[in-house]
């Protein structure tokens, strides 16, 4: 055990928590292999120069500006910063504490105005842990859900969000609706998911004819309401929904062909079944490849392989753990990992982590690929950034290096303090 | 899918040390204070002659299968025991590891395993399982986990609550897990008894029930059990009620001993007229822990709570196995490796409530690096388990940064060798030492990768699991004629 005794020293450097983001510097990163997700694809033993916050070029032996940290990456990959998946970042510090809780609507009716967006918390310490994770971007999305206690719930439109990065800011101008189609939304539509489809058909209904409205009680919607949706069907943003059975995102399908809204499927167990139709569709999918357990009878033909079938199909994909709350975020790079190890190719993999989510959301302008004159959104990996050996070295979000510091590190350090204390007792 | 239920955070379990091993000092722990040393308490407290005991209940029905000798040659072998052989072969003879080392020789028709380039380790151990018991569906007509009526319900077991159909016990055999612990729910302060099963294909549970496995009591520490009573305006609503909720349920199983002990007393003076005392299935299960029989499994996740546990446990006179979920065991470390308690730990999951804000992914290592500590990775979920390899890989990692290195021959031992030892049953699986159950795995390459895949899994000598050959592992009944089957469909 004397081995185990002789634990190392560690350096206890102290930065504010809250300093997230430090100034822009000059930083040139040697001899990387850079994964760019563009033209061309992989760019070997290249040095990589970040200058006032923007990737300023790429080649081989670059000349360090004067002030430039050089850092030897030694072969090391460099990606584009991940995505995090859709979920309740910043909206959720805590389960199961109301008062931390911000990601649900709970009034009873339907309010496609509702947008999460303004309860984004960027002191929530789930940034700081998901930044050392390698995840730059995330989509803060709202969840519906039955009320508490038998009080007013949610409908199966939970509202809208929109895109933050981990750097504690919200991408502007961009903003996706989220609805909910399925079994589990039976709750919330009156005990049939064929309800769903026709709540949604009168709120669409009621966008397109205000003047030949139900008595006002029985409308589904608001004034504010009605213009939100019809943001949404002149094609503000992509309107996202949570199904899982074959059939239902048959039903998806052919409502977002004839409302022409820019569909996107989330959960999607069972999409590999309707893979062809989706790909015809044009429609994206973000999916956590670790689904493979029958949950519910929506999700019957749950299977490791549902990524790999569908991007063979010629489906975009892009990755996002199935629970909304948001602490684990960093694990999504784990599942494309394994994604790989049942059959999707790693670029794919890697590409389900960047440049699809970014196009899918549209924040392919800071996000999503490495571009010469683009903000530095970027990670350097130790290793193989699909590994769960791997760990994220240094991390850029829009041209800034980030601290590598987060609460759990602080409370590392303070441990491993006690720790080495004990041992060497 | 929502992730409604991606763990089941809040069950726990407690694990009986029956003897087949490593129990000497836990049943030490369990004599009365005060009472004769002179001879073990097991020996002085035979139970009721009414009540036979736990293992010839409900009997395991496995059988370990005739199957050719293996031998598995040329391979990375991580042994459990702290090795990791290059080169080596790994023979299994009647279902029992024979032996491991260089150039072995094989027995006619044996069937032969090319090791180069694959790893092997033990089979997988998870401490932590609700398989069965929370199946997939996951429709309310199946979840039998938690018996939320009574803050005490260590009269249920959940053996009576598993369903073998459950498809994810195969899903977890093609991780690698031989052996699996399954335990009520954590929404008790005493949530019932455990049972460990092998992670073969059966009708029945008792054809996969471990042959002469302890059994574990399941206890819960903090939100769950206080949040589920409070809410109905019941005891416990603090963390106060919960303990003052165990102790009194200590006290009364004291007393229930004591009533045992009197009447066995009096059967052995000759008393023909002696009463036994009334038989009540909870104080069974209570005073089976104070005598030993028993391990206690408690899920608690602040470091304060742990060490209030521990005080307890000595007032009473019992031992706590391990603590599951633990997700500030790094805090104190060093007190639970003190006191010879396991923390059964996820690698990387926090902030899903109050009490799991201050997990850190350095947790595993952190115990695993305390002189004499016991670190377990465990799942808690059907996710969890099918992986528990890349959780400890994770927990590699993070232990490299902070400086702690960690060999894989170390690391595999968090997933084999100790939650074997958290079990009772380290004397017969959880190693790949000669005359242990031939329960292994063999590995497409280092175990601790994402890329990781099992290509074989080994129960007792048996091929359980062929990745190349999906028929070795039949997928449960209810899969049959659904769309979910690997390959069956485009």
């Amino acid at each position: 055990m004397s081995a185990r005794n002789s634990l190392p020293a560690i350096v206890l450097a102290l930065f504010p928590l809250t300093v997230a983001a430090a100034a822009s510097s000059t930083v040139l990163i040697r001899n990387a292999t850079v994964h760019t997700l563009g033209t061309p694809a992989v760019l070997e033993h290249t040095d990589l120069l970040i200058e006032n916050g923007r990737i300023a070029g790429w080649g081989h032996d670059l000349k360090a500006p004067a002030d430039a940290e050089t850092i030897d990456a030694g072969g090391k990959p460099v990606t584009p910063g991940l995505f995090g998946g859709l979920g309740h970042l910043g909206l959720e510090e805590i389960g199961l504490e109301p008062s931390a809780d911000d990601y649900a609507l709970r009034l009873g009716s339907m309010r496609p105005e509702f947008d999460v967006t303004p309860a984004f918390n960027p002191q929530s310490i789930v940034l700081g842990v998901s930044r050392l994770g390698g995840i730059t971007f995330a989509v803060l999305a709202p969840s519906s859900g039955p009320g508490h206690s038998g009080g007013a719930g949610g409908t199966i439109i939970a509202g809208q969000g929109s895109v933050a990065q981990l750097d504690g800011t919200v991408v502007p101008k961009v903003r996706a609706l989220f609805i909910d189609v399925g079994g589990d939304a039976n709750a919330l539509s009156g005990g049939s998911r064929a309800a769903q489809f026709m709540l949604l058909q009168q709120a669409i209904s009621e966008v397109h004819s205000p003047k030949e409205l139900l008595p006002n009680d029985q409308r589904l919607l608001t004034p504010a309401g009605r213009r939100a949706l019809q943001s949404f069907l002149d094609g503000a943003g992509p309107v996202v929904f949570d199904v899982d059975r074959a059939s239902d995102i048959r039903e998806v399908i052919a409502f977002a062909n004839r409302e022409k809204l820019h569909a996107v499927i989330k959960g999607a167990t069972e999409a590999w079944r309707v893979a062809p139709e989706l790909a015809a569709a044009h429609i994206p999918v973000i999916l956590n490849p670790l689904d493979d357990l029958p949950e519910s009878f929506d999700s019957v033909g749950a299977t490791l392989e549902n990524a790999a079938r569908l991007n063979r199909a010629g489906v975009k994909i892009a990755f996002s753990l199935d629970a909304a709350q948001p602490h684990n975020m960093r694990k999504v790079r784990q599942t494309a990992g394994i994604a790989v190890a049942h059959g999707l190719p790693w670029e794919v993999a890697l590409a389900a982590l960047t440049r699809n989510p970014a196009e899918i959301f549209g924040v392919t302008a800071g996000h999503g690929s490495l571009e010469r004159g683009r903000p530095a959104d970027l990670v350097l990996w130790s290793g193989d950034p699909l590994e769960v050996t791997s760990l994220a070295e240094r991390v850029f979000i829009a041209g800034h290096e980030q601290s590598m510091q987060s609460r759990q590190t602080l409370l590392r350090d303070r441990y491993l303090a006690k720790l080495r204390a004990n041992a060497a007792r | 899918m929502r992730g409604l239920r991606a763990a089941h955070e809040g069950m726990f379990v407690m694990r009986r040390i029956i003897c087949f091993m490593a129990c000497a000092a836990l049943s030490a722990c369990a004599t009365e204070s005060g009472k004769s040393t002179a001879a073990p308490a097991k020996a002085a407290t035979p139970p009721p002659a009414e009540v036979a005991p736990a293992a010839e209940l409900y009997p395991s029905t496995y059988h370990v299968p005739s199957s050719a000798p293996t031998l598995i040659q040329h391979a990375t072998v991580l042994t459990g025991t702290g090795a990791r052989l290059e080169d080596a072969d790994v023979l299994i003879v009647d279902g029992r590891i024979q032996s491991v080392g260089p150039n072995l020789t094989a027995p006619p028709q044996a069937h032969i395993i090319e090791g180069r380039g694959r790893w092997v380790t033990p089979g997988l151990i998870d401490v932590h399982s609700h398989l069965g018991a929370y199946p997939s569906p996951a429709v309310e007509a199946n979840a039998d986990g938690n018996e939320l009526t009574s803050p005490s319900t260590a009269n249920v077991w959940a053996e009576h609550s598993v369903w073998p159909q459950d498809p994810g016990f195969r899903t977890a055999l093609a991780g690698g897990i031989t052996t699996l612990q399954i335990l009520p729910g954590s929404g008790n302060l005493f949530g019932g008894r455990s049972v460990v099963l092998k992670n073969v294909p059966s009708v029945t549970y008792q054809g996969m029930k471990f042959p002469g496995a302890p059994q574990g009591l399941k206890m819960a520490c903090g939100e769950n059990p206080k949040r589920v009573y409070g809410e109905k305006h019941q005891f416990p609503s603090t963390r106060m009620g919960n303990v003052a909720g165990y102790r009194a349920q200590w006290v009364e199983a004291k007393e229930y001993l004591r009533e045992q002990q009197e009447y066995q007393k009096k059967l052995a003076a000759g008393d023909k007229d002696a009463k036994p005392p009334k038989r009540d299935l909870r104080l069974d299960t209570l005073a089976a822990v104070l005598k030993g029989d028993i391990l206690v499994h408690m899920h608690c996740y602040r470091a304060d709570e742990m060490a209030t546990i521990l005080d307890m446990s000595k007032e009473f006179g019992y031992h706590v196995t391990a603590f599951h979920h633990a997700v500030e065991a790094y805090k104190i470390a060093d007190l639970l490796a003190e006191n010879g308690v396991c923390a059964a730990m996820w690698a990387d999951w926090w902030g899903f409530k109050m009490e799991a804000y201050d997990g850190i992914p350095e947790n595993i290592a952190f115990v695993d690096a305390a002189p004499g500590g016991c670190a377990i990775v465990h799942s808690d979920s059907e996710e969890g388990i099918q992986r528990l390899n890349q959780e400890a890989g994770k927990a590699i990692a993070y232990g490299r940064r902070a400086g702690l290195d960690i060999p894989p021959e170390r690391a595999i031992r968090w997933l084999t060798s100790n939650p074997a030892k958290a079990l009772g049953l380290l004397e017969r699986t959880g190693t790949l030492e000669p005359g242990k159950m031939g329960d292994l795995v063999v590995w497409n390459g280092s175990p601790f990768s994402v890329y990781a895949l099992a290509d074989y899994v080994l129960i007792d000598g048996a091929v359980r699991y062929d990745r190349s050959n999906p028929a070795v592992a039949p997928q449960s009944d209810f899969l049959l004629g659904q769309p979910a089957v690997d390959g069956v469909y485009p």
